[in-house]
């Protein structure tokens, strides 16, 4: 689980940070709500979660809400890897 | 279901969660035509005034141009009212045609066709020209009518940082499988003023066999020499595969949009782009005013050559007073406060001092980068962009922020 925490934390900070940027992320880092992430752009982390954990995550579960932390997002992952 | 008190109060619940958000919108009256100078109602029963408009896409200053009114009236009489016909069936005059001809050659476009609006035509456009073998790369600042159209369409989408072009290649790159692949970016983006970078932008898309979409809609009748739009700026005419534009900004800013590009792509959406098909015909007075427009400005360079006189004289006098403004070269100019309420409580004080700005601040910009947008006009006269600089230099010092860095506002406000 670390393990994963740590690969999507370092997805989500090459994908959506800009180099320059002060920001730092953690774990418990609002990501959609904070404005970091957009609805719009979090197709592409929804995609990278699940070509990497060959799981399908059912979009009325890929939720604003479900991916505002890098923990809810885990929780979400491992839910649905059985 | 009746529409009964319990029904009502979950509406006005949600009202209220807006008004709860700070993200309520207030209503404002014009009572005059659009121009530099207006006369505004605000708040809603207050007493009339006379402004300064300092927030219209009012670009060229043609909204309430004489010979673009005339124009406006010539249609009416020739072409009247309005057509009870969307364009396929008995909705397409001679005059759309010569519209779409007269754009076409304009922006350097194979063909062109006309929609109700270019939120319509972002909404088509996508739909019509692409399927689910294909993807549609974006870059995240992206307009939201863009957003739409793209969520509309059974194609994959991705997206990239804004004007990274590092990212965009790597995306290229990463959907080098699908059949076809389309960049989507605004050629000036609305809340920052910037220009995408289409040159580069062009080479990435020849490198990757991509093809590039641009919504110009905040450039086209003004940017480049001649005022085709972002592609003239970059010196790229031939590298644009569709561009999607307005008529309701700079070019008279009534209303119409229009899907302009490869001639292939523009007979798809007039075969399949679903508010084409099922919207109404642009009425002909709008027809025939954008017609004058375009002749006007292919003719001169004398306005975007004014507005370009304008903004440039804005920003040096900003600058100078020590305002925080984001460096460009666009009539939009976005005064940097970081903090909401301050975007907020400064426009108000402008708006006293008659100038009528807004404030801009989360979700409609990233959180923490709240910002008074001031947008400048070839209606404009040198007297009025003093008054504003003055009115912002009256203002900025009664917030104690000029002369202080981004670092020194956040401190002193917040984010």
């Amino acid at each position: 689980m670390d393990e994963m925490k740590d690969v999507v934390l370092q997805y989500v900070i090459d994908e959506y940070l800009e180099e320059d940027e002060e920001d730092e992320v953690t774990y418990d880092s609002p990501l959609i709500s904070s404005g970091i992430v957009d609805s719009f752009s979090m197709v592409s982390l929804k995609k990278f979660l699940e070509n990497k954990y060959k799981v399908k995550l059912p979009d009325e579960e890929a939720t604003p809400e479900a991916f505002d932390t890098v923990n809810s997002i885990c929780a979400l992952v491992k839910k649905h890897m059985g | 279901m009746a529409f009964n008190d319990e029904t009502r109060k979950v509406f006005a619940e949600e009202i209220q969660r807006i008004k709860d958000d700070g993200l309520y919108k207030e209503k404002r009256f014009i009572c005059s035509e659009q121009g530099a100078e207006i006369v505004v109602e605000y708040p809603e029963g207050a007493p009339r005034r006379k402004v300064l408009n300092f927030c219209a896409n009012n670009y060229l200053g043609l909204s309430s141009h004489p010979e673009v009114i005339k124009a406006a009236h010539e249609g009416l009489d020739s072409r009247g009212y309005g057509m009870s016909s969307v364009r396929f069936i008995c909705g397409t005059q001679d005059i759309h045609r010569e519209l779409q001809d007269k754009m076409s050659a304009f922006l350097g476009m194979e063909d062109t066709l006309l929609f109700p609006s270019c939120m319509d035509a972002n909404s088509g456009v996508f739909e019509a020209i692409l399927g689910q073998n294909d993807v549609i790369i974006a870059d995240r600042l992206i307009h939201a009518s863009l957003v739409d159209g793209i969520r509309l369409c059974s194609a994959e989408y991705d997206t990239f940082k804004h004007m990274n072009m590092k990212h965009l290649e790597k995306k290229l790159e990463l959907h080098q499988d699908k059949r076809t692949r389309l960049v989507v970016t605004d050629g000036v983006f609305s809340m920052d003023g910037d220009l995408a970078p289409l040159d580069e932008m062009v080479a990435l898309c020849d490198k990757y066999d991509a093809m590039l979409l641009v919504d110009d809609s905040h450039a086209t009748g003004f940017i480049g020499k001649t005022g085709r739009g972002t592609h003239e700026h970059f010196g790229v005419m031939d590298g644009v595969d569709v561009i999607t534009t307005t008529f309701g900004k700079g070019l008279g800013g009534a209303s119409g949009g229009c899907v302009s590009g490869r001639r292939e792509l523009v007979e798809l959406c007039r075969q399949k782009a679903r508010p084409y098909l099922f919207s109404n015909s642009l009425a002909p007075p709008i027809v025939s005013a954008s017609i004058k427009v375009i002749d006007l400005i292919s003719r001169s360079t004398e306005r975007r050559d004014k507005l370009e006189w304008n903004t440039n004289y804005f920003r040096g006098k900003m600058e100078k007073i020590g305002l925080n403004i984001r460096p460009g070269e666009t009539p939009i100019v976005p005064v940097m406060l970081y903090n909401a309420k301050l975007a907020n409580d400064m426009a108000r004080d402008m708006y006293a001092e008659g100038i009528y700005v807004i404030g801009f601040f989360f979700p409609v910009v990233p959180a923490g980068k709240a910002r008074i947008r001031v947008q400048l006009s070839a209606a404009h006269e040198r007297e009025h962009i003093d008054k504003c600089v003055e009115a912002f230099g009256k203002v900025g010092e009664k917030y104690g922020i000029l002369g202080l860095s981004k670092e020194e506002i956040i401190a002193r406000y917040g984010t």
